[in-house]
């Protein structure tokens, strides 16, 4: 092995961390890339692929016992085997991590360590008592489940979303702490498996960041599919009793005691920035906001990025990819891509889902933006209705007196694949007028998005062209 | 019908009043507590009780001094059991007593519908007897000592209540509902005065939405869009937001009203009994109990919820009170909803406009469908009120001849129009 120093060394083979050694070992650049646990990260190993392959178990038991709405007959009872559906999981699990292999990784040119990296110098780690020596580096660590402090919950122990994914027996109750996207899926998930399923929430709302219609819809769909829920509420104590978890939760001052055989905490993620020695280096973070980047994603030492949770706010695996690919450009090819350039989607796999571009609304009026709304409520969408799921709306939203679209957010069954189309017309600077123009597949649920620009072309019919219109017509 | 409508709505205030202390019950049920905003209600009503010769002005001022004395001498002290606290009062009381139940919370907007109704009497009521110089004095001091300013304990915007067992309430009134009567009533206080900037807080949230061919600001229950407009005539004067817009809050509504009829008329669960004149989607009671099968689907009930159009939630439940409510807005298409309800209620007693909601879909004994028993007394204020706005205007013009109101407006951004 070579002792030149790396073009580029990687910490962390997550999302980012393998986009951005993969990218830079392709370009003909020497890469090392260090990994201490799983290859493929969070992602792949306890975040959106194993939970998506749950949740279209789930659905499916959903839509079983939802048979006779849309005309269907099921024999007898419907029997869970949760057993099967983790099977299930976990070979999917591996058959997507096998691209992440490390004997492809090797073929692709990029030397891998298994360790942990630790910061010696500002321009050297060190891993497994090897000492390797960077050009650039990028620290792309990801991030690791927040855990809430609550008296007595260590002791009774609990399940996050690493460890939720090697259950094989469904819990007969289950409490989910926290209603971010996390909690709300797997709440849902498990309830539709047949677990009792309770959510306590510290807000008012889940989701505290979308839009309220959207939140609400959430809240909606998680008591319909039969979830306990407890908004506003806190967890405060914990304690065990003949084998089962009591948990108190505090609401307006009154206490509730739930009983439930498993907790799973899901209150968020926090950056994983302990144990790099980042001071050895240079790099300045804060332990709850992870490392400090400038608009180009480099740290306070110029020859070390960060991307991917360990440093964004929007912690997707969608935005680990894109950010690494900003690192790959600005840190080997003199590149000046900007994080604040990026238009990030990103979605809650809830049924329905809830999908968001762009800015909202509450941000656009804040920085004195006239915006108006065009909406469009599944029930108005044949697909939607052909389909049975009408539950849901399409918002995009324009600045006002123009068709330049600012934001959207999608609640539909298939949100997360509705909103790309949105996407792809604000990055290409398509506005609703020409939307309206493009043709849409018929019968599609991303129709809405159509009828929307739709929407917009009848208010650019003014009172002054409907009557040259009637007077062209009428000569 | 509509003075038969309007009457006996009245009649609510008169059945439901704690003889002693003037307290009126939040609904005309066995043990009902007494609602603060009920006594608004009812304090906003005995003006139009009057004009309308269904009571003598000494009655009415002796009806509205009853629950002001009570009032004005209530436990303030903020406990478990008082009435209220830095003027501001709890949600639901005992009649007999006027003591905190239910550990309800101190409400803002609640008392803000209360306070409401103490400046509309105070405005109606300019005699020079010594009980109507007493009145104007006690509604005075009343409003002036409401800490509206202490409300605003975490940004700018007001808090939605307090609680003595854990202190304010976790959400604040932020985005467009009925607040706007709440914000008007603290920006317009000589004493305690909400900051200029809560009002540009509460609106940064609004949506300005195009659903079903019409512009509005959008609020999915049809009460939101009614009822700060029973005392502000919102006709014509404009806000930073509305300015933008071109528009005012009372389009608006008007907007919201076809928005209602026609998320009715395309009736997407297929609810028995919705249509073109058949619409009024609101908070009310509706069936509980089991699901049903309603048009080839599972159909959950929601028992008391705020329904709203477009996303729901939907049960098929009407409020009746609600199309009474948006008569001033948009009468072309409301009076034939009325008379439809009134022609649909069965024991001929417009049951169906009065009930807090019906729901023609579940199947019970009556043509009707379920109807929600008794009456709600929010529901029957309204009805008195914006029946009245309709005819005569009159609490509009009270509302306008208030200095409070007009200076609460004017530091809101309002401008234009009779303002």
């Amino acid at each position: 092995m070579s002792h030149a120093p790396y073009h580029l060394l990687v910490i962390g083979a997550g999302p980012a961390g393998l986009v951005a050694a993969r990218g830079a070992a392709a370009l003909g650049a020497k890469v090392a890339l260090i990994e201490r646990n799983l290859l493929g990260g969070d992602c792949l190993n306890y975040g959106c692929i194993p939970s998506k392959a749950l949740i279209r178990s789930a659905r499916l038991y959903a839509d079983m016992r939802n048979a006779a709405n849309f005309g269907v007959a099921v024999p007898g009872d419907i029997q869970v085997d949760f057993a099967a559906a983790m099977d299930r999981m976990r070979r999917i699990r591996t058959r997507i991590g096998r691209v992440d292999s490390e004997e492809r990784l090797v073929a692709e040119g990029i030397d891998l360590y298994r360790g942990t990296a630790r910061f010696v110098a500002r321009d050297a780690v060190e891993v497994n008592g090897q000492r390797l020596r960077f050009r650039k580096a990028l620290v792309a660590t990801g991030s690791r489940s927040m855990l809430p402090n609550i008296p007595g919950l260590a002791e009774a122990g609990y399940l996050t979303n690493e460890t939720v994914f090697d259950l094989n027996r469904l819990p007969p109750s289950m409490l989910v702490i926290g209603g971010g996207p996390l909690g709300c899926e797997l709440a849902q998930a498990f309830a539709r498996f047949g677990s009792r399923t309770v959510i306590a929430h510290d807000e008012p709302l889940f989701l505290p960041k979308e839009e309220r219609d959207a939140a609400q819809m959430v809240s909606d769909a998680l008591a319909r599919d039969g979830v306990e829920i407890h908004l506003n509420s806190q967890a405060v104590k914990v304690s065990v009793r003949a084998g089962k978890k009591l948990v108190e939760l505090l609401n307006d001052g009154d206490v509730a005691t739930i009983e439930v055989d498993e907790i799973l905490t899901g209150i968020g993620r926090v950056p994983a920035v302990e144990g790099l020695a980042l001071e050895a280096a240079g790099v300045s973070y804060e332990a709850q906001s992870g490392i400090q980047v400038d608009d180009f994603l480099r740290t306070s030492n110029p020859n070390i990025y960060a991307a991917g949770d360990v440093c964004l706010e929007h912690q997707f695996t969608d935005s680990a990819d894109a950010s690494a690919r900003i690192v790959l450009q600005n840190a080997l090819f003199l590149g000046r891509k900007r994080l604040s350039a990026l238009t990030i989607p990103w979605c809650t796999y809830t049924d329905p889902e809830i999908a968001h571009v762009g800015i909202y609304v509450r941000q656009a009026r804040e920085r004195n933006i006239p915006v108006k709304t065009f909406t469009v409520p599944m029930h108005d969408v044949d697909r939607a209705i052909t389909d049975g799921e009408e539950e849901g709306f399409v918002k995009i939203h324009v600045r006002e007196g123009s068709d330049t679209i600012l934001g959207a957010t999608i609640v539909a069954r298939h949100a997360g694949d509705m909103i790309n189309g949105i996407s792809v017309a604000i990055v290409a600077g398509i506005g609703l007028r020409t939307l309206a123009r493009v043709i849409h597949a018929y019968p599609t649920q991303a129709e809405a998005i159509k009828k929307a620009a739709d929407a917009y072309n009848r208010t650019r019919l003014t009172r002054f062209f409907a009557w040259l219109a009637r007077r062209w017509l009428n000569r | 019908m509509l003075d038969g409508l309007q009457h006996s709505a009245f009649q609510y205030f008169l059945r439901n009043t704690d003889p002693d202390n003037g307290l009126v019950a939040d609904t005309s049920r066995e043990g009902s507590p007494a609602s603060i905003a009920v006594i608004g209600l009812a304090l906003s009503a005995y003006p139009v009780a009057v004009e309308r010769g269904w009571i003598t002005r000494p009655q009415a001022v002796q009806h509205s001094l009853r629950v002001l004395r009570f009032l004005a001498h209530s436990d303030q002290s903020g406990g478990p059991e008082a009435t209220g606290y830095r003027g501001f009062y709890y949600h639901f009381l005992d009649m007999p007593h006027g003591k905190r139940v239910w550990k309800s919370e101190l409400s803002l907007i609640d008392t803000a519908l209360l306070i409401a109704g103490v400046l509309t009497t105070a405005a109606y009521f300019r005699g020079s007897t010594e009980d109507e110089s007493a009145l104007r004095g006690l509604a005075d001091a009343l409003y002036r000592r409401v800490e509206w300013r202490w409300a605003q304990h975490e940004g700018a915007t007001v808090a939605l209540g307090w609680k003595p067992e854990c202190g304010f309430l976790r959400y604040g009134w932020e985005g467009y509902s009925e607040a706007l009567l709440l914000y008007v009533l603290g920006l317009g206080s000589p004493t305690h005065a909400l900051t200029d900037a809560s009002f540009k807080a509460w609106t940064v949230t609004y949506q300005w939405e195009n659903l079903y061919g019409q512009d509005y600001l959008y609020a999915g229950p049809f009460f939101i869009h009614q009822f700060s407009h029973a005392w502000i005539d919102l006709r014509g004067i404009r806000d930073d937001f509305m300015r933008e817009k071109s528009c005012d809050y009372f389009e608006n509504s008007r907007r919201a009203s076809y928005v209602q009829r026609e998320y009715a008329i395309r009736n997407p669960r297929g609810f028995a009994g919705y249509g073109q004149n058949c619409w009024g989607i609101s908070a009310g009671e509706g069936p509980s109990g089991a699901g049903q099968r309603v048009a080839g689907r599972m159909q959950a009930f929601r028992a008391y919820a705020a329904r709203g159009v477009p996303y729901g939630p939907d049960d098929g439940t009407l409020a009746g009170s609600s199309l009474v409510g948006a008569l001033v807005f948009a009468p072309e298409i409301v009076l034939p909803a009325m008379r439809e309800l009134f022609g649909r209620s069965a024991s001929g007693d417009a049951r169906l406009l009065h009930a807090s909601g019906f729901n023609s879909t579940i199947h019970t004994d009556g043509s009707e469908g379920w109807v929600s028993s008794g009456e709600f007394g929010l529901d029957q204020g309204m009805m008195v009120l914006m029946i009245e706005n309709f005819r005569s205007g009159l609490p509009w013009q009270l509302g306008r001849g208030n200095a409070y109101v007009r200076a609460g407006l004017r530091r809101a951004g309002f401008r234009g129009g009779w303002l």
